[in-house]
């Protein structure tokens, strides 16, 4: 296992920009996710880290050797598909051999190596099979176990979960959990479900049109979002957002946004932006029912999800999202009264975050 | 409209129609290889042959038929092999490396396969002739690999195209380099294509006539159709012997088509559907 | 040199076209050249001492006053024109038939494969033999057993000419079929049930579903017949030898007797650089045709 750093990676396919100036370090044994809307660029990322593709400009080390130039095989990475990509003319066992036959390994350390990664991924009855003789899931473990057996620098996964159904998808989250703290592997996996990405994750780096917006653990990123798009994107309902203009009355500071006014004296740091246009936003869990709050509005549709509620308002023109506790005895049609939480409301200026 | 019974004779009748006519006269030859010299000038004709063999020893002991069959199958079967080689490469480049003008060099190959063979009949025979290489084998199949390689490239290239990309990426990441990405995953996968491509660059270098008769001119080099097509009889035409000879060249044939008739559809329809 | 990845790629995919590329150039490319610069050329095979004396336009002209070679571009396009009518249309029936699901479907496109898959010297001795003057089954087939009515269908130049057109459509409808059949095979079948249901009777489900997303399919295997029908050869020589009376005399068949029965190169040369001409002015009209059709239809 080995560290992963990557600097000022950028690649264009044609005239379109995939990678702009792409920078970040995974330590070693850490499991970074890249995450992003379709088409953010990771998954070229992914690619470009294994020397599928080459970057236009950048550099990229992986331990302490340069790799920017080197072929896959140099690298010594192994990548997990989306797909699972398995060789369909190969019996699993041989799909898992496959690498190691190519370094030339001698077949008996290749039939141990194989036998043991087979047990962890609980696969070793299905080693006489052929692909298209298995279930989604299991193709997956296949998939996983052709990569562990390498043991190699840097493990690649590329939506490996994408074409599991949810039950499964779920139940693979956790083995692959369980999975990295006993190989300790340096991981990088790629992803646009953000629940796995704050599940899987120690460190996330989230990506939009090529460029890196926030880089820090799940939490950092939910709880100190450094932009809007980290904001909206991070949480789920999501964050809601609301346009406005920080106002000085006397001494308070309020938040006017088409009539809608917000105290918003307690966040100090906004003293210097009266007269700016701002955009605020709440998080659904920091809409507190108060009846005399200053959100007033009528509940438009409540979802009824077991353990909580999510509520949808509407605010004068704007439409809320609230997430509550499910004892609240509230019904569609009837008035709603919210009043901000601390925690959880955070305002941007130019989509960056005032902090 | 007509009714369902009446649709399904109908249906039946065109069919048996299309498979009668499509048969008749290979079946109308291969009887007559089967009868006495007699039997093939009645009149009415016979239908039913004595089941005589003496054709066969005619076309065998006087003809040389042996000698023709000996020649189709060393030829086409090399033209066959060499063929399947360079179109594997060639169909494995233009299907799944990045090349420029890809597009073109397809194009072009199918516009050089429909160049009217008396076009090129001519230098392609000087150029023989300069070599020395008029009635030898590689005479012929050196022009036969150049006509079957179009259709060759063309249906291993679609075959090759249809194998998913991240196999190829899965490969290179276990440390496979190209020709070791095609010989182990790329062709083992694109064997149904191959075996494809190879029979129908068989059974064209086996009936292929016009470059046979230019180039081969000694008995002892002619192949099957090129003996079939100049058979000369003392004063009229050996129709016994040319049935007898055609039968042994087509049997092979009829069996080729009736074992793989799924393989070669699909074959022949990939250039032009995927094309 | 350290190569980049894609330049290795680049490297390694045009070393494995290399050996395509020098076959076709030695063997096909480089004789049309050829064929070109001996068209304006005298030579006469066999007269070696003659040598090559350059005639400029000469054989072209010759070319343009030679009836017989005139008559043999006639009879070339015509018998094109109805050779493959015939071909298209019967493979369409063929393919109609095929793609229909019934037992014994494997055995029918056996047997329609048969005639594409043997020599067409062979098909055509077949043909020869069943047109034959004394006891031809299809001078049976009409006249029975009264041998004094019996034609020599091959001895009359229009019975002759419409021989050689049977024995061609016999020997390729069944490849015009697998095309058309590969293109029936992209028709969904839910079109035609929503048709069903929507009324439509049989013919139209034909003339309204059929017929249209067919035509791609059609188009092409019109491509490939009319190119290999300009190349028609092998039935000419074994049925006929361009006879009688020139009748069935076509392009490549007096290219052929030029060149290599008279030895003439030059003059050879000469029509078959017009045969390659016309092949490639119908071949680019073709394709500019269909291309534009076959845009027209996805949009």
């Amino acid at each position: 296992m080995a560290e992963l750093k990557i600097e000022n990676l950028s690649k264009s396919f044609g005239n379109v920009k995939v990678i702009e100036d792409v920078s970040f370090t995974v330590n070693d044994g850490e499991f970074c996710i890249v995450l992003g809307p379709s088409g953010c660029g990771k998954s070229t990322i992914l690619r470009l880290i294994s020397g599928l593709e080459r970057q236009d400009s950048g550099t990229i080390y992986i331990g302490d050797t340069e790799v920017s130039g080197h072929t896959p095989k140099e690298r010594d990475v192994a990548m997990v598909f989306q797909n699972y990509a398995l060789y369909p003319h190969m019996s699993v066992f041989d799909n898992m051999a496959f690498s190691l036959k190519m370094k030339n390994i001698p077949k008996s350390a290749i039939k141990r190596k194989v036998m043991e990664g087979a047990k962890l991924l609980k696969i070793d009855d299905l080693l006489q099979r052929k692909p298209k003789e298995l279930s989604g899931g299991q193709r997956q473990r296949v998939a996983i176990g052709r990569a562990i057996v390498r043991k190699p620098q840097v493990f690649l996964f590329d939506e490996p979960l994408s074409n599991l159904d949810a039950k499964l998808r779920n139940a693979m989250r956790v083995e692959l959990v369980g999975l990295h703290s006993k190989l300790n592997s340096t991981v990088v996996y790629v992803t646009h479900d953000q629940v796995e990405a704050m599940t899987l994750g120690q460190k996330v780096v989230l990506l939009n049109e090529g460029k890196i917006k926030q880089t820090g653990t799940p939490a950092e990123l939910y709880d100190m979002p450094a932009n809007l798009f980290t904001g909206t994107f991070i949480g789920s309902p999501q964050m809601n957002t609301l346009n406005g203009r920080i106002e000085k009355e006397g001494e308070k500071l309020l938040f006017n946004s088409s009539g809608i006014i917000l105290d918003v004296s307690s966040w100090k740091s906004l003293k210097g932006y009266v007269g700016k246009a701002v955009t605020a936003g709440i998080r659904p869990e920091s809409l507190l029912p108060d009846s005399n709050g200053p959100l007033t509005g009528k509940i438009e549709l409540i979802e009824h999800l077991g353990s909580e509620i999510i509520l949808h308002a509407i605010i004068g023109e704007m439409k809320l999202i609230a997430r509550l506790s499910p004892d609240i005895e509230k019904r569609k049609g009837e008035a709603i009264s919210f009043r901000l939480a601390w925690k959880g409301v955070h305002f941007f200026y130019k989509n960056e975050r005032i902090s | 409209m007509l009714n369902k019974i009446a649709q399904k004779f109908l249906f039946l009748l065109v069919t048996l129609i299309i498979v009668f006519f499509s048969l008749l006269p290979f079946i109308w030859f291969f009887i007559t290889s089967l009868k006495t010299e007699v039997e093939v000038t009645s009149i009415p004709p016979t239908l039913i042959p004595s089941g005589s063999l003496n054709f066969y020893r005619s076309g065998i002991e006087q003809y040389d038929l042996l000698h023709f069959v000996k020649n189709s199958i060393i030829i086409a079967g090399l033209t066959s092999i060499i063929t399947l080689v360079i179109a594997i490469f060639a169909g494995y480049a233009l299907a799944r490396l990045r090349l420029p003008f890809k597009r073109v060099i397809l194009g072009s190959l199918l516009v050089v396969s429909m160049f009217p063979q008396i076009s090129i009949a001519g230098p392609v025979w000087r150029i023989l002739q300069s070599l020395g290489w008029l009635n030898s084998y590689q005479g012929l199949i050196l022009p036969y690999v150049t006509l079957t390689l179009p259709l060759g490239v063309w249906i291993i290239a679609s075959f090759f195209k249809e194998l998913p990309d991240e196999l190829e990426d899965a490969a290179r990441i276990d440390g496979c380099g190209h020709l070791q990405t095609l010989f182990r995953i790329m062709m083992p996968l694109a064997a149904p294509g191959i075996f494809t491509a190879a029979i129908l660059i068989f059974i064209y270098s086996w009936n292929e006539f016009f470059f046979a008769l230019l180039i081969m001119t000694q008995r002892d080099y002619q192949t099957l159709p090129v003996g079939i097509a100049l058979f000369q009889g003392q004063y009229t035409l050996p129709w016994g012997e040319i049935a007898a000879a055609s039968t042994i060249a087509t049997v092979p044939l009829v069996l080729l088509v009736f074992i793989f008739q799924k393989r070669i559809m699909s074959g022949l329809s990939a250039g032009a559907v995927k094309g | 040199m350290i190569l980049s990845l894609q330049e290795r790629e680049r490297a390694f995919g045009l070393i494995l076209i290399i050996p395509t590329f020098l076959f076709v150039a030695i063997f096909s490319l480089y004789p049309i050249i050829y064929s070109f610069y001996l068209s304006f050329h005298r030579i006469i095979l066999g007269l070696p001492g003659l040598g090559q004396k350059f005639v400029g336009f000469q054989n072209y002209i010759d070319l343009f006053h030679d009836r017989i070679a005139l008559h043999s571009m006639f009879n070339t396009l015509i018998f094109v024109f109805i050779s493959t009518s015939c071909e298209i249309i019967l493979g369409l029936l063929i393919a109609l038939v095929i793609h229909q699901k019934f037992k014994g479907r494997g055995v029918v496109r056996a047997a329609v494969l048969v005639p594409w898959a043997i020599p067409t010297v062979v098909a055509s001795q077949m043909w020869r033999f069943l047109f034959n003057d004394k006891y031809g089954l299809i001078n049976f087939a009409f006249f029975g057993s009264d041998i004094n009515h019996y034609r020599a269908w091959l001895a009359d130049p229009f019975f002759a000419f419409c021989a050689i057109i049977f024995a061609d459509v016999w020997k390729t409808s069944s490849f015009a079929a697998l095309l058309i059949l590969a293109g029936l095979q992209t028709i969904p079948d839910e079109l035609y049930k929503a048709a069903k249901i929507d009324g439509a009777s049989g013919w139209q489900r034909f003339t309204h579903i059929t017929l249209p997303l067919v035509k791609p399919a059609l188009l092409i295997a019109l491509l490939f017949r009319t190119m290999d029908a300009l190349r028609i050869f092998d039935l000419v020589f074994v049925m006929t030898q361009g006879g009688p009376a020139d009748s069935t005399n076509v392009l490549q068949f007096y290219g052929y007797k030029k060149i290599f029965a008279e030895g003439l190169m030059g003059y050879g040369s000469t029509i078959s650089v017009f045969v390659f001409l016309i092949t490639l002015i119908i071949s680019i009209f073709y394709i500019k045709a269909i291309g534009s059709r076959l845009i027209e239809d996805k949009i």
